[in-house]
C-alpha cells in the first residue's frame, strides 16, 4: 500500500472507489446506484468546469469568509515552554466550523443538478446549521437528520438550524447519535433520491461523498500552505498539524497539500475521540485498533463487535462520536503517512480550560481534543518545532455541557 | 441451477396458476425458539421463506423490519444461531427454499468463503446481500454459484436498461425487483400497473429467470400484482410480531394468520 504525489490524496483510489485496495468502495442499495453514479459523473464535470471553480472561490471568499486566520498563541506556548504553537483558526468561517465548505458545495451541486430539496445528517449540529445556511442562501428546502441525543446536548445549533427555516428530523433508532442520524439520512435518500439531493456531514459514505467532502475542505490547507510561507518564507523543518478526527473532513482538509512532504518535516497527527476515562466506550477506530468493516456505504476502521454489529460509542464531543472513520484516514494511517491517537473527555476538557486561559481563543470539544494532543507534545519539543492546530470549531453550541462540567461558561 | 429448490417452488406455484408467496422474517426475532417455530409454521403457506440476519445498522430498512432486527439483537442473536435455526428447520422441511438476507458487513466478519461453506452445511438456498450491488458482487456471486447457492440480485426503478440488461444476465435462477423507490415497508406509492410494466420489462429479457416484486406488499396489494412470478412480503410480517408482542397474544398464531391470508388472495 503506497501513497502518490502530486495526486490528490480524495483521487487515489481503484476503479471500484476503494483506497489502497481496501478502504472506501461504494456499498449501496441498488436504488443509489443511478443517483450515486449522477453524482459521480456531474461533480467530474463540475470540478473541471471554470464557471463552477469561480463560482466556488467567490463563495469561500465572500460567504464562507477566506482565508480564516493562522495565529500563533503567544501565551500558550510560553506557559508550555516548549514547541511554538499555533492555530489556524476555521473556527472564524461563516457559520463557526469547517462544516461550511462542504455545505456550500453540496448546495452547489444541488443547484446545477436541478433539484430543490436537500437533506443532510448532523452530529455536533454545525454540518446540519450550515447546510441549513447554505440552503437557505441557495433557495434549497432542506431537512437534518439528528440524532434525539445530540438535539440536546447541543441545542444552540438546533435553533439556528431553525431559525434558518430547515426541518430538523430527530432519530431515536440504536445511541440516538451521529451515526444513526447518518443511516436515517440515507434510508430518506432511498425512498426519495428522485428529486432530492443528500450531502453526507464529513469524508464518509460511499466513495463519492468522500471526495466531494475532501474537495471542499481542501480549502483550509490552500490558504494555511499560503500563510506559513508568508509567515516563515517558507515551509518549516519541524511542523506538526494536529487536528481531531471525527469522520474527518477537518483533519483532511487540514492536511491536504501537505500529504506529499516528507513526515518528518510535516507530521500529521489525528486526535480521536476516546471517551470518559472510566469507560470502555469511544469514538476511536483508528488509535483504538478498531478492525476494518462496512459502515454507510464504506469499508473503514469501524468499531464493532466480532459479529459485525456496530458498537455504541461514547464521547463528550457530538461531532467526534462516530464509530468509523473516513477511508482515506485508514489509508493514511496503513501508508503510516499520518500518526493517530486519542484523547479522553477530560483532557478535552483541560485542555479547553487551558487553552480559553491562555488565549483569545474559543475551541468546541472537537478541537480540544486536538489540542489536548499539542499541550501533550508541545513541552517535550524545541522551540524550532512549530506545532499548528486546527481551531475548526467554535464552543458556543457546548456552552450547556462546559458550563455543566466546568462550572462557568 | 435449474433443479434447485428456489427454481422448483416457482414451477410448482405456476402449476397452480398463482405467484409464489416468499415471506421475510428476521431470525431471533423475538427470540432464536420463537422465530423458529414461526418460520416452520408460516412456511406451510409459503413457497420460499427468506430470514433476515439481523444487522444493527441497517440502511436500506424501514421502521417495521428495523424494530424486528433491534429486537432480535436485542434478544441475543448471532450470526451462528441464524445458520442454526435455518439447519433445525430444514431437519423437517428439507424441500423448502431458505434464502438468507442481510447486509456484508456480516458475512465481511464472518469470512465469505467461510460464510458460503457454512451456508452450505445448513442448506441455505439463496443469499440477498442488500448493500452488494451489480458489479461489486461479481466475485461473490460466482463463488455461490459454485457452492449452487443462489445469488439474488436487485433491480429497482432507478436501474438504467443497460444496467438492468449485464444484471439479467448475470444474476441465478431468481430476480428481485424492487418495487418503488423506498426502504422496507413503505407505502406502495406507485400503481400497480406501473410496477408490473417495469416488471415485464424484465422478464421479457429472460423468461427464464424468476421475477418476484417486494416492497409495499401488504394484504391489501397483494392482490393487484399476481401476475408476478412471486411476491415478497415482509414488514407486513414483521409488524405482525410487534402488534401481537404488544397484545400479549400468541405470535406463531398470528403471524401464520397473516400468511395464511396472504395465500388466500393470491389463489
Ligand atoms: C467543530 C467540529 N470539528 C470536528 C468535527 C468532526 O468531524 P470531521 O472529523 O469530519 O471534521 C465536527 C463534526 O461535527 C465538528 O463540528
Amino acid at each position: 500500500m503506497k501513497l502518490k504525489k502530486k495526486i490528490a490524496l480524495i483521487d487515489q483510489h481503484n476503479k471500484f472507489g476503494f483506497w489502497g485496495g481496501k478502504f472506501g468502495g461504494s456499498f449501496i442499495p441498488e436504488t443509489l446506484k443511478k443517483p450515486v453514479e449522477d453524482l459521480t459523473k456531474k461533480f467530474q464535470k463540475l470540478r473541471k468546469d471554470k464557471k463552477f471553480l469561480k463560482k466556488r472561490d467567490f463563495y469561500f471568499k465572500n460567504y464562507v469568509g477566506s482565508p480564516t486566520s493562522f495565529i500563533k498563541l503567544e501565551k500558550l506556548t510560553d506557559h508550555l515552554n516548549g514547541a511554538q504553537i499555533w492555530a489556524k483558526v476555521v473556527s472564524e468561517a461563516n457559520g463557526g466550523a469547517h462544516k461550511i465548505y462542504n455545505a456550500t458545495v453540496h448546495a452547489l451541486i444541488c443547484k446545477s443538478m436541478g433539484k430543490k430539496y436537500i437533506v443532510g445528517d448532523t452530529g455536533a449540529g454545525y454540518a446540519g446549521k450550515m447546510l441549513s445556511m447554505a440552503a437557505k442562501k441557495f433557495g434549497l428546502k432542506c431537512k437534518i437528520f439528528m440524532g434525539a441525543k445530540d438535539i440536546k446536548r447541543q441545542k444552540p445549533n438546533c435553533d439556528a438550524m431553525r431559525k434558518n427555516g430547515a426541518e430538523i428530523i430527530p432519530v431515536y433508532s440504536g445511541s440516538q447519535t451521529l451515526v444513526d442520524a447518518v443511516s436515517e439520512c440515507m434510508r430518506y435518500w432511498v425512498s426519495n433520491c428522485d428529486n432530492t439531493h443528500m450531502c453526507v456531514g464529513s469524508t464518509v459514505g460511499p466513495n463519492i461523498f468522500v471526495k466531494i467532502c475532501g474537495w471542499s475542505t481542501a480549502q483550509i490547507s490552500r490558504e494555511l500552505k499560503i500563510q506559513i510561507k508568508d509567515e516563515f518564507k517558507k515551509i518549516p523543518k519541524k511542523i506538526k498539524l494536529i487536528n481531531c478526527v471525527g469522520g474527518g473532513s477537518s483533519a483532511y482538509g487540514f492536511w491536504s497539500n501537505f500529504i506529499d512532504y516528507d513526515k518528518k518535516q510535516v507530521e500529521l497527527i489525528g486526535v480521536e475521540a476516546g471517551g470518559p476515562e472510566n469507560s470502555k466506550l469511544h469514538a476511536a477506530p483508528l488509535s483504538r485498533n478498531a478492525k476494518i468493516g462496512i459502515l454507510h456505504g464504506a469499508a473503514s476502521y469501524v468499531c464493532q463487535n466480532k459479529d459485525g454489529q456496530i458498537e455504541e460509542t461514547e464521547s463528550i464531543s457530538a461531532g467526534l462520536d462516530y464509530p468509523g472513520v473516513s477511508p482515506i484516514h485508514c489509508f493514511l494511517k496503513d501508508t503510516r503517512r499520518a500518526r493517530y491517537t486519542y484523547a479522553t473527555d477530560e483532557e478535552a476538557l483541560n485542555a479547553y480550560k487551558m487553552v480559553t486561559h491562555f488565549e483569545n481563543l474559543n475551541p468546541s470539544l472537537e478541537p480540544s481534543h486536538a489540542f489536548a494532543e499539542a499541550i501533550k507534545i508541545a513541552p517535550k519539543l524545541n522551540k524550532e518545532t512549530i506545532i499548528i492546530v486546527n481551531s475548526c470549531g467554535d464552543a458556543k453550541k457546548d456552552r450547556d455541557i462546559i458550563k455543566q462540567k466546568l462550572g462557568k461558561y | 441451477m435449474s433443479n434447485s429448490l428456489i427454481n422448483i417452488s416457482f414451477k410448482n406455484a405456476k402449476k397452480e396458476n398463482r405467484p409464489a408467496l416468499l415471506t421475510y422474517t428476521v431470525a431471533g426475532d423475538n427470540t432464536k425458539k420463537k422465530s423458529l417455530e414461526i418460520l416452520k409454521s408460516i412456511s406451510e403457506y409459503a413457497d420460499i421463506c427468506e430470514l433476515g440476519f439481523p444487522h444493527n445498522t441497517p440502511i436500506a430498512d424501514g421502521g417495521q423490519i428495523q424494530t424486528s432486527a433491534y429486537r432480535a439483537i436485542k434478544n441475543g442473536i448471532q450470526i451462528n444461531d441464524v445458520f442454526s435455526i435455518v439447519k433445525s428447520f430444514k431437519k423437517t422441511k428439507k424441500n423448502k427454499p431458505i434464502i438468507l438476507m442481510g447486509y456484508y458487513n456480516m458475512i465481511y466478519q464472518f469470512n465469505e468463503n467461510k460464510f458460503i461453506k457454512k451456508c452450505k452445511e445448513s442448506k441455505v438456498d439463496g443469499l440477498i446481500v442488500v448493500d452488494l450491488p451489480y458489479p461489486e458482487n461479481k466475485i461473490f456471486a460466482s463463488k455461490c454459484k459454485k457452492k449452487k447457492i443462489n445469488f439474488i440480485q436487485l433491480i429497482s426503478p432507478t436501474t438504467s436498461k443497460k444496467r438492468r440488461n449485464q444484471i439479467i444476465k448475470d444474476s441465478h435462477d431468481m430476480i428481485y425487483y424492487i418495487s418503488m423507490l423506498s426502504t422496507t415497508g413503505g407505502k406502495l406509492k406507485v400503481s400497480p400497473k406501473k410496477i408490473l410494466q417495469e416488471y415485464t420489462k424484465i422478464k421479457k429479457q429472460n423468461k427464464l429467470k424468476n421475477i418476484v416484486i417486494g416492497f409495499g406488499i401488504t394484504e391489501k396489494t397483494i392482490k393487484s400484482l399476481k401476475k408476478a412470478d412471486g411476491l415478497v412480503v415482509g414488514s407486513a410480517i414483521c409488524k405482525e410480531i410487534t402488534n401481537s408482542i404488544k397484545k400479549r397474544q400468541n405470535t406463531v398464531t398470528n403471524v401464520t394468520n397473516v400468511v395464511k391470508r396472504l395465500k388466500n388472495k393470491i389463489k
